[in-house]
């Protein structure tokens, strides 16, 4: 299983596309390391600098609608070449989605309120983020909350039972390997 | 209850369920090309799996950009050949033997009816043409197409489209599909299976209605099926001809992979082509359709001939009847790449080679070429192109560039006159019109 644990990144928009993800110009790569250095090259966000902003990340909390657009794999490579194996979501484009868990990565949907509260409490702060796969829930941790304080919060997400054997496999090659 | 023809092919190659929609199928052949398969390839030998299911099961070419054009596609193809030669995938087609994946693998007999097919390419849909259920899927299912000969899928509901009517002279399956996808819009048939039949389905050849299910994912199919049937047992007897006693045998054989009489679809549509014309893209999207009288005096640029919608021997022929004993325009840049080099070669046997060269066409070799703006008459920005392919989406045969899709016989048309335009009427047409 991949690491779903460390330093998160908010991402404060919705609609982030494939192509903001990945440019299009790096598909004729024949390596994901390629991939690497280009993360959400393209984004333009207040506040976001592409290539600092992702060193160290493991994972991102997003709006609405991640990973749309072009259905290119790339995306969940160039962002797992980062060492990001999660996103968070309101929710995602569905062959991103499918992508993700065929990668062995994590995309979790929750409710736009409960995203909300997650912006509200830690963005802009250093938040670092723990996964307990088997319960279900990710722990959100800050030392510098916006009161000065340190904040916690414990959210829980639902899986279909083949994404998380996808997950469990380490993704959709090893799963198929050890099982067909 | 009856079933529909994808439901029995499901049902037939099943072997899990991981979940209430998913569906877990073993695959009959996986096809392979040199864009999306070396990193696959790389994939597997990173993870220490770099196996092949079965080395007959997979089918491999070099289509996409051949011959290579930089060190960037140099190394694609490189890494193709090694690894075919490594797993022993005797079914690989290099330069001299090789042309567009859609069109080269059904010549070549690879597809037959209730096959499952995967391919790393989204038209991957047009071997639906013989009642197999093929779909374009991304690297990693490709990965382990090849590494495990399965795919998993949701479970797909089938739209069926009924072609009725008598087809007009001068329009052809090019116009059928576009009406077609212009109908349902691009996401119209979005995680179905587009079943298509009827009358006119029924009278057209295998060239046609591979022309038809080719495009089926650019109304969002999965794939595009048709039933099997004489014309299909024909097309496939010099492959299958020691495997049964006679034709009516193979018929009845394959004639297992049709959809019964009460099966449920999740939609339907009736198509009557009787007053159908000539149809083109404007724009770029797939659904936005002009007739090509609405489009009239449209200048181009460029016409391309070829592709794995359009690039066989009946579009060539039907190319050459307009292009015959005329020249093309003189602000027009003609290309001409027949899809596989048995079309080639017949094109040239039938005299239909040196039509285009005396009208002006330049003929390249079999190669996908200018369809993707990869090689071989990639547009400038603000040149628009007359078409015979099956994407029109912005920058797709070079970035500021716009393409017009059409029937051949419109593309040599429109290469004639410099603007879109429709091909003259039978009589009218070229001076070897008889021949062909
Ligand atoms: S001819 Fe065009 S559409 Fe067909 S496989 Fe090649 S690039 Fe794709």
């Amino acid at each position: 299983m991949k690491n779903f644990n460390g330093r998160v990144l908010f991402l404060d928009r919705s609609d982030i596309n494939t192509d903001e993800i990945i440019p299009a110009k790096y598909l004729t790569e024949i390596s994901k390391e390629a991939l690497a250095p280009h993360l959400l090259e393209d984004l333009e966000l207040e506040g976001f600098t592409p290539g600092k902003d992702t060193e160290g990340i493991s994972i991102i909390v997003t709006r609405e609608n991640f990973g749309s657009g072009s259905s290119r794999e790339h995306a969940p490579w160039a962002l797992e070449m980062n060492g990001i194996n999660m996103v968070v979501a309101v929710n995602f484009a569905r062959i991103f989605r499918q992508n993700m868990f065929n990668g062995g990565m994590l995309a979790v949907e929750l409710d736009p309120e409960t995203i909300e509260e997650l912006f509200q409490a830690f963005a802009g702060t250093e938040c670092t983020g723990k996964t307990d796969f088997e319960k279900g829930t990710i722990t959100f941790h800050t030392e510098n909350g916006p009161a000065g304080s340190a904040v916690e919060r414990t959210v829980s997400f639902d899986l279909y039972d083949f994404q998380r054997e996808l997950i469990r496999a380490g993704g959709w090659v090893e799963y198929a390997d050890s099982r067909y | 209850m009856g079933k529909t023809l994808t439901e029995k092919i499901f049902e037939t190659h099943e072997i899990d369920k991981p979940d209430e929609k998913t569906r877990v199928l073993t695959l009959d052949a996986v096809f392979c090309h040199e864009i999306t398969t070396p990193i696959a390839i790389n994939d597997l030998i990173s993870r220490g799996k770099d196996r092949v299911f079965d080395p007959e099961k997979i089918k491999a070419v070099i289509d996409h950009v051949t011959p290579a054009k930089d060190t960037k596609t140099a190394a694609q193809g490189k890494i193709m050949r090694e690894w075919a030669r490594r797993h022993n995938i005797r079914d690989f087609f290099d330069i001299g033997r090789n042309g567009v994946c859609h069109a080269l693998f059904p010549e070549q007999g690879f597809v037959r009816p209730g096959y499952t097919i995967i391919m790393g390419d989204s038209h991957t849909c047009t071997h639906g043409a013989f009642g197999a259920f093929a779909a374009g899927v991304g690297t990693t299912d490709l990965e382990v197409g090849i590494l495990k000969g399965v795919c998993a899928f949701r479970m797909p509901e089938t739209m069926k489209i009924e072609v009725t009517g008598t087809l007009p002279e001068g329009v052809y399956a090019k116009d059928v599909i576009l009406k077609i996808i212009g109908e349902l819009g691009v996401n119209g048939a979005t995680n179905k299976v587009i079943e298509f039949t009827g009358p006119i389905v029924d009278a057209m050849s295998m060239e046609a209605r591979m022309t038809l299910s080719n495009m089926a994912v650019e109304a969002g199919a999965t794939s595009g099926i048709i039933m099997p049937d004489e014309t299909t047992v024909d097309y496939l007897w010099p492959y299958i001809k020691d495997d049964f006693e006679n034709k009516e045998t193979a018929l009845a054989e394959y004639r297992r992979w049709i959809s019964d009489e009460d099966a449920a679809y999740a939609d339907e549509l009736h198509i009557d082509v009787s007053s159908l014309e000539p149809l083109v893209t404007v724009g770029y999207k797939p659904d936005n359709i002009k007739t090509v009288r609405e489009a009239e005096g449209t200048v181009v640029d460029q016409v391309y001939i070829g592709s794995c919608t359009n690039g066989r021997i009946e579009d060539l022929r039907e190319a050459a009847r307009v292009l015959a004993g005329r020249k093309i325009a003189d602000s027009v840049r003609g290309i001409l790449s027949p899809a596989t080099p048995s079309v080639y070669s017949k094109a040239l046997e039938e005299g239909i080679i040196k039509i285009f060269m005396d009208s002006g066409f330049v003929v390249t070799n079999p190669t996908c070429g200018a369809c993707l703006g990869m090689s071989n008459g990639v547009l400038a920005p603000g040149e628009v192109a007359a078409s015979t392919t099956n994407r029109n989406f912005n920058g797709r045969m070079g970035k500021g560039g716009m393409v017009h899709l059409m029937s051949p016989a419109t593309a040599a048309a429109t290469a004639v006159a410099g603007h879109i335009t429709n091909a003259p009427a039978a009589g009218e047409q070229g001076a070897t019109n008889e021949k062909f």
